[in-house]
């Protein structure tokens, strides 16, 4: 996804661009994502600066691709469960609104209103109406296509190309050299590997979740509704298994239910655990659910990096290298942002945002 | 009855979980429970015998079920074997359990179950070891018309005469191309239907050129030669190197259009005809159920579990036989069945089992398997049927994902294998989560068929999923 937003973007700034990639289109981590455009569970800073920006870039683009991409402003829905949680999350709020975040409060009996089958006795929660949802495959797809790019699918990059006094000359393929001037590195959770064989470090980590689906339902559930401890769990920097429910109808009618977050590697055994506690999750906020089936499970593995911030822009260790990856559980959120700083990058544009602190080698100097 | 989940139960032998009681399964249990192992035989179905040997609903009483199965003999000692077994407490036979997951834990498995029909209720079995014998499935491929009612499969108009003793419709077509078509059209001929003809894709003349495995079994051949004779009896029509090109019908379905084949497996225009008929049983092969061996993280060859010559899976502690091991037949699962009971059987023990002990079933096992492996490459379809399907046949039922959307995928936006494919057009996405259609949206997409991951091997209701494998859910 990212890297089709870069592609999109570029193409648009004048740029000729090919787009590579070893597998299909959305054969990485977009294919296995529920497409969250998301500004609700991002704390002030710079990944909600990012966020803002690109929930702006999403609306334009829906004017463009909206029904082909399934996009929809459902709006976010975060539920507290206790009195206690509901203060935290309002604190929260708070300060996302002074970032410029639409966050309102919602009492008791109004978040029935908003949710009519959720559990009964919920305390409260917050309502962001800029939080937003597309199929990620098929925006993966339509960017690609509206962007010109020459599409090069099954084409593995085996080296980095540089001339020998440093910068990118392009990249090495099982199938041939691509001479450019410029690399973007838009290879998610494999970013690190692709920095390597550029010769520099990129602590990206895989971070595992499932997601469960269920059989196709009439719209029962109508935001994309979480629980308010969803945001800890994103933030949080343990290895273990933690599940915080995210339930949301969809246009086509099953429900997502995610979020599961682990750090196991790359290992794509089914778990048992992980699906029973989300399911377990999303039956206590929805007790309906109980009796409806799930379909199917798939996983797949966020591009984690340690301080929870993706790099993006252009590496100053290897002059023509660009890097746009490691948005964790947000890449499809962040990708148009992304892709319009790198294209900003690329022609020497003023960025619309402050890159420093997505700076690539941020984690060397703390290395050295 | 006893519970094999019962610690204090036979001194704590060892404990199989086989799963499917069709002839493999069967085959395993018996084998497996006469050598001091206690099983647990679990299958949907309310009665044992798989597809092969489906028995008519009891309340049906019917005074000569055999009339519909060869090999009757065969059944009757499968079945009071499992009787004996049963009797004896060395067995517990859990029909109506539709088994969606079997979980390896640290100490065994854990085979999760839902009671049939109703499929809500949760039945947890632990086990030592596990038999997966699972069975295949229908390969049915598209063509404009297959959703009209009165098109049924080769193998559920079979199921029908087998359990219900009787097929709705009086005049019926048999499609598609293999080995099943022969039973479907002579025992709906028997059944009183009239088979206004046989279409059959393959050549037969194929077969001349692959005398040698073929010819290393006589019973299958006599068994060709017997249908053969049975056809010409009822006067069914059989029309090879054709096919079925559109049903037709408004409500429901009234006739079809058959064409010959050229030697490239394309339509020869011109040569259509069209046949009045209200049932189409049609069929293009077999697929193996892997579903479960494949979240066990089994490993698969091609569409089929990998097994070794004890029918052991990669995996420690899970055995495979019968079709889910690839589509051979019930002699063949017959074979292997018995041998992956016997190998589990003596290694629960903590024996080094003897294959010499098996060598007449491994022998009757290779020789079935070179058979098959030639059948298969006879029983094909046309090498062109995707030319038969327009952009606005329905492709995938449950999503109703056209043939023209599945191009498009392809042509405009870069699918290029199934799952991508899947992503952009949802086919594949539904109730039948691409059983049914992933053959078709392969042939389509110009790719090759894979088996698609599915963690669940049936639907399962979340709440049930929420309290799986909690020790008190015992």
């Amino acid at each position: 996804m990212v890297g089709a937003a870069c592609a999109l973007y570029a193409g648009r700034a004048g740029l000729d661009v090919v787009l590579v990639d070893r597998g299909p289109v959305a054969g990485g981590t977009t294919g296995a994502g529920e497409g969250n455009l998301l500004v609700s569970d991002k704390e002030p800073g710079p990944e909600l600066d990012l966020a803002l920006l690109s929930g702006r870039l999403w609306a334009e683009l829906a004017q463009e691709f909206g029904a082909a991409v399934e996009y929809e402003a459902k709006g976010g829905v975060v539920v507290a469960s206790s009195s206690g949680g509901l203060a935290a999350l309002e604190r929260f709020a708070e300060g996302q609104r002074a970032a410029g975040v639409v966050a309102e409060p919602v009492a008791g009996d109004a978040l029935y209103e908003l949710e009519p089958h959720l559990a009964p006795g919920l305390p409260g929660a917050v309502h962001y109406p800029q939080d937003c949802q597309v199929m990620p495959a098929l925006a993966a797809a339509h960017l690609i296509r509206a962007s010109g790019a020459r599409l090069l699918t099954g084409h593995t990059v085996t080296d980095v190309l540089r001339a020998p006094d440093g910068p990118v000359r392009g990249v090495r393929t099982d199938r041939g050299d691509i001479h450019a001037p410029a690399v973007v590195n838009a290879t998610g959770t494999w970013g690190g590997e692709l920095a390597a064989l550029a010769g520099v470090p990129l602590p990206v980590l895989p971070r595992r979740g499932f997601v469960l689906v269920t059989e196709p339902l009439p719209r029962k559930v109508r935001h994309k509704v979480y629980a308010a401890d969803y945001v800890a769990d994103v933030a949080s920097d343990s290895a273990a298994l933690q599940t915080s429910p995210v339930v949301e109808g969809t246009a086509a009618g099953p429900i997502l239910i995610g979020a599961s977050r682990e750090r196991v590697g790359f290992d794509r055994t089914f778990s048992l655990p992980a699906v029973r506690a989300l399911a377990a999750g999303a039956t206590r906020l929805f007790p309906f659910l109980e009796q409806v089936r799930a379909l199917r499970s798939y996983l797949g593995f966020r591009p984690y990096m340690p301080d929870h911030l993706p790099a993006v822009g252009p590496d100053p260790r290897v002059p023509g290298l660009y890097h746009a990856c490691g948005h964790e559980g947000a890449g499809i959120g962040l990708a148009t942002g992304t892709g319009r700083l790198i294209a900003q990058a690329l022609t020497g544009g003023t960025p619309d945002l402050d890159l420093t602190p997505f700076r690539p080698d941020r984690f060397a100097e703390e290395a050295a | 009855m006893t519970d094999p989940n019962d610690p204090n139960h036979a001194a704590v032998l060892p404990h199989l979980a086989v799963i499917g009681a069709g002839p493999a399964g069967l085959a395993a249990t018996v084998a497996a429970a006469s050598r001091g192992v206690r099983v647990t035989l679990l299958d949907s179905a309310a009665q044992e015998g798989g597809q092969f040997y489906r028995q008519p609903a009891a309340e049906l009483r019917a005074r000569r079920p055999q009339a519909l199965h060869h090999e009757w003999r065969t059944w009757e000692r499968l079945r009071n074997g499992l009787r004996t077994h049963v009797d004896a407490g060395a067995v517990r036979h859990l029909t109506d359990h539709h088994v969606w997951l079997v979980e390896r834990g640290s100490e065994g498995f854990t085979v999760h179950a839902l009671l049939g029909p109703e499929q809500e209720e949760p039945v947890e079995v632990r086990a030592d070891a596990v038999l997966l014998a699972t069975g295949g499935y229908e390969k049915v491929l598209p063509f404009p018309g297959w959703t009209l009612p009165g098109v049924v499969t080769a193998g559920g108009a079979q199921a029908m005469l087998k359990g219900a003793l009787a097929v709705s419709g009086r005049t019926a077509v048999v499609a598609g191309t293999g080995p099943l078509l022969l039973p479907v059209a002579t025992g709906l001929a028997a059944a009183g239907v009239e088979v206004a003809a046989l279409v059959e894709s393959a050549d037969p003349k194929a077969f001349a050129g692959r005398t040698g495995a073929l010819a290393a079994q006589p019973g299958k051949l006599a068994e060709g030669a017997g249908y053969a004779a049975r056809l010409l009896r009822h006067r069914v029509k059989v029309l090879a190197r054709h096919t079925v090109v559109e049903a037709h019908g408004t409500e429901r379905l009234e006739a079809v259009t058959v064409a010959a084949l050229d030697g490239d497996g394309r339509v020869r225009h011109g040569r259509e005809r069209r046949i009045a008929c209200d049932t189409l049983a049609v069929g293009h092969g077999m697929l193996p159920h892997t579903d479960l061996a494949g979240t066990l993280g089994c490993r698969l060859d091609g569409l089929a579990v990998y097994v070794d010559e004890e029918q052991r899976t990669d995996v420690p502690g899970v055995w495979a036989a019968g079709e889910t091991t690839g589509i051979g037949g019930s002699a063949l699962s017959l074979a292997e069945g018995h041998i992956a009971g016997r190998s589990a059987a003596a290694r629960l023990r903590g024996t080094e089992p003897d294959p010499r002990a098996w060598a007449a079933a491994a022998k009757v096992r290779d020789r079935l398997r070179a058979f098959f492996a030639a059948l298969d490459s006879v029983y094909a379809p046309p090498a062109h049927w995707t030319e038969q399907v327009t952009d606005d046949t329905v492709v995938c039922r449950c999503e109703e994902v056209t043939g023209g959307a599945v191009r498009q995928a392809v042509a405009e936006l870069g699918a290029g294998d199934l799952r991508t494919v899947k992503l952009l057009t949802r086919a594949g996405m539904g109730w039948c989560q691409g059983r049914v259609c992933a053959p078709a949206v392969a042939g389509l997409a110009g790719c090759e068929l894979t088996p698609s991951r599915r963690p669940f091997a049936r639907p399962v209701p979340l709440g049930v999923l929420a309290r799986a494998g909690e020790p008190e859910s015992d």
